[in-house]
């Protein structure tokens, strides 16, 4: 049997088909979300062959009355998807597109307690997305770039609006802009991390999201949790992942 | 009565009447969608619909046709406003809207925007001119519970007159004086607005009042700890909501007919959930009316609320005042005494809320307990911690919710108790 999962994030889409026997996985998708996202998902889950689909994200809603898939939350797929890429894990922090969540597992795969960002992106993934291109870097190279810098800026505000001008203002005093960089990845590592601390700091701890691929991210967290993080290897993918594997459990 | 006759009682009241058309709208479409469609409801929520399509027709009539006679209308914000003393001058006790997210930026024109959805809420209700309670009432009476509502009435005085009573924030034997002179205080100011001295057979007759509506109210309380629970966590709030609206003898003898079907529900075991339903107790700041958010969506994925710790509901009724007292100053000692033993968040040190919300769940048998507190309400954001540590002490799974009037969370927050209900499972 294949069974696949599909969540249907804020920024992007992700697929993940796994085979039943070895739980092998045969194929992963990733698309960006548009404004037509029922389209998106219909595009995505046409090309792919599967027995069985469970899906989650903050799409899971649209897609369980247009599809007639089951559907469930994003907390119990990311705790299922951590024990799958990290057994025995504990604690999953995930920086997604518009929210970041922190969750206790009990060693087995099951959530025991979580907590998400209230009312407000600010500190997930678009965020950093704002701020990297306030200083004219591409994603893929922020935190790259942030390492470089010194650590003499501070950053206070974190609202993504605010945030914002505060980066301009401190552009136009003449500061460097990987100091700069820095700065907002700390004000993001300590705001993430102060939740994961509220609720699990356990290891092992996987750390999932498009941006647990940033390794000044990883690092600055690692240092505020004091000790390793796991990074998977498709971070991104985690939550479609655990529900493929719900799917396949049935 | 004829709708006609309504919107000339509400100009001559001065309402809005453009603005307050689109209110009883989104009313009643809401109401629609959270309450009428729930399937095996208890006959006896009827009355209640009744209530809801006329509070502000009949009910408003019924305050218009009380002043006319000579009686005073009183409207209040908070449980801590003595009504035995407003219904012992046979006065008029009325709740006054602040449960919908409506003339936010009317608000905003005077109240910092981080300023709680309850006050944003009454004071956009008086500033864009739709609530009729406000403009029925002669005065209005405040407190100073919290910092926001404390200054916030020194700004409503200038659109309303507003009493304010000094509600201390300790239970010292210095707080509980004060406490006590304030009742004097205002059994003056309400002796003084109505022409009426208040001895005390009057006041006798206005704690058997609020007592047997607290009574009904705590048997209702009761009878949500069967399993399946007997009522819907919506229509319990609902029954809360109106104890602030309506005439208290006419609604102690509905809410007592609602249990006496209730407890022939529980004896057949029927409910409105499955037995296997996730149980969840609610707890926190108030839900006044229409502000049915949460637990239409905590019921909507599949739990049942079966208790309230909150100013609309068990804290607001679970004490009653001891009818022991002789002589006027007696009374009101005993009214004093009732009052001060409220938890709300406030008080510090107020070990008592945490533990009494143990107690309920142990009593309600909930399977989780939901937090709920109002975006920058900070005594129950931060006593959060203290209910959480009084709940991690016996295991039980509490979710923490902060949110306001507006509906642009609701995806975001069902997503949190969609998850909190599968961790229950």
């Amino acid at each position: 049997m294949r069974a696949a999962g599909l969540d249907i994030g804020s920024r992007s889409i992700e697929l993940v088909i796994l085979d039943g026997e070895g739980r092998e996985t045969v194929a992963t998708e990733r698309i960006a979300t548009t404004p037509t996202v029922a389209e998106d998902c219909r595009r995505l889950v046409a090309t792919a062959s599967f027995d069985r689909l469970v899906v989650t994200g903050y799409g899971r809603a649209m897609a369980e009355v247009a599809f007639g898939y089951p559907s469930v939350t994003e907390i119990k797929a990311y705790a299922r998807g951590a024990e799958d890429v990290r057994p025995g894990c504990r604690s999953v922090l995930d920086i997604g597109g518009q929210d970041t969540k922190a969750i206790a597992l009990d060693g087995t795969g099951r959530a025991l307690r979580f907590e998400m960002n209230d009312r407000c992106a600010a500190g997930a993934g678009r965020f950093l997305e704002m701020m990297a291109s306030a200083l004219d870097y591409d994603i893929a190279s922020f935190g790259a770039g942030a390492v470089r810098g010194d650590g003499s800026v501070k950053i206070n505000s974190m609202c993504a609006v605010f945030a914002e001008s505060e980066v301009v203002g401190l552009l136009t005093r003449g500061l460097r802009r990987e100091d700069i960089a820095l700065a907002v990845h700390q004000v993001v590592a300590s705001r993430a991390a102060a939740m994961l601390i509220r609720v699990s700091r356990e290891a092992p701890i996987v750390f999932a999201g498009g941006a647990a691929r940033n390794p000044c991210l990883v690092a600055l967290v690692e240092q505020a949790v004091g000790g390793p993080v796991f990074v998977p290897k498709d971070p991104e993918m985690l939550g479609a992942r655990g529900a493929a594997l719900i799917a396949l459990e049935g | 009565m004829a709708q006609n006759d309504y919107r000339t009682m509400w100009k001559d009241l001065g309402l809005d009447l453009d603005t307050h058309d689109v209110l009883l709208g989104v009313l009643g479409t809401a109401y629609g969608d959270i309450y009428l469609s729930q399937k095996d409801r208890p006959a006896g929520m009827g009355y209640l619909d009744f209530v809801i399509s006329e509070i502000h027709g009949l009910r408003i009539r019924e305050l218009v046709d009380a002043k006319a006679a000579g009686r005073k209308v009183i409207g209040t914000f908070c449980l801590y406003v003595p009504e035995e003393i407003i219904l012992a001058a046979d006065a008029i006790c009325v709740g006054l809207c602040a449960g919908a997210d409506m003339g936010t930026a009317e608000a905003e024109k005077v109240l910092p925007r981080n300023t709680c959805a309850l006050i944003k809420s009454f004071f956009g209700f008086k500033l864009t001119r739709v609530c009729p309670y406000v403009e029925a009432s002669d005065f209005v009476i405040g407190e100073t519970t919290c910092d926001g509502k404390t200054k916030a009435y020194e700004i409503f005085n200038e659109y309303k007159e507003t009493f304010v009573l000094e509600v201390p924030h300790t239970k010292t034997q210095f707080a509980s004086k004060l406490w006590r002179s304030e009742l004097d205080r205002l059994v003056e100011k309400v002796e003084q607005a109505t022409g009426k001295s208040i001895g005390a057979d009057d006041l006798r007759r206005g704690v058997q009042i609020a007592n047997a509506k607290r009574a009904a109210l705590g048997r209702l309380s009761q009878l949500r700890r069967a399993r399946p629970s007997p009522i819907s966590g919506r229509d319990a709030l609902l029954v809360n909501q109106v104890a602030f609206y309506d005439d208290p003898i006419r609604f102690t003898q509905k809410v007592n007919e609602l249990c006496d079907e209730l407890e022939v529900r529980v004896r057949e075991g029927k409910g409105v959930a499955g037995k296997d339903a996730p149980r969840i107790l609610l707890s926190g700041c108030p839900m006044s009316a229409p502000n049915w958010k949460v637990p239409y969506l905590v019921e909507k994925n599949g739990a049942v609320i079966v208790g309230e710790e909150s100013c609309v509901g068990d804290r607001g009724t679970r004490n009653l005042v001891a009818e022991d007292g002789k002589s006027r100053s007696e009374i009101l000692d005993r009214i004093a005494e009732r009052y001060l033993a409220i938890d709300c968040a406030v008080f510090t040190p107020n070990h008592e809320r945490p533990d009494h919300v143990l107690d309920m769940s142990r009593n309600l048998h909930a399977d989780g307990i939901i937090h709920y507190a109002l975006q920058f309400c900070t005594p129950y954001m931060m006593e959060a911690r203290k209910v959480q540590i009084a709940l991690d002490s016996e295991g039980l799974p509490m979710l923490r919710l902060e949110t306001d009037y507006s509906m642009e969370d609701a995806p975001q927050l069902e997503t949190r108790i969609q998850a909190f209900l599968e961790l229950l499972k």
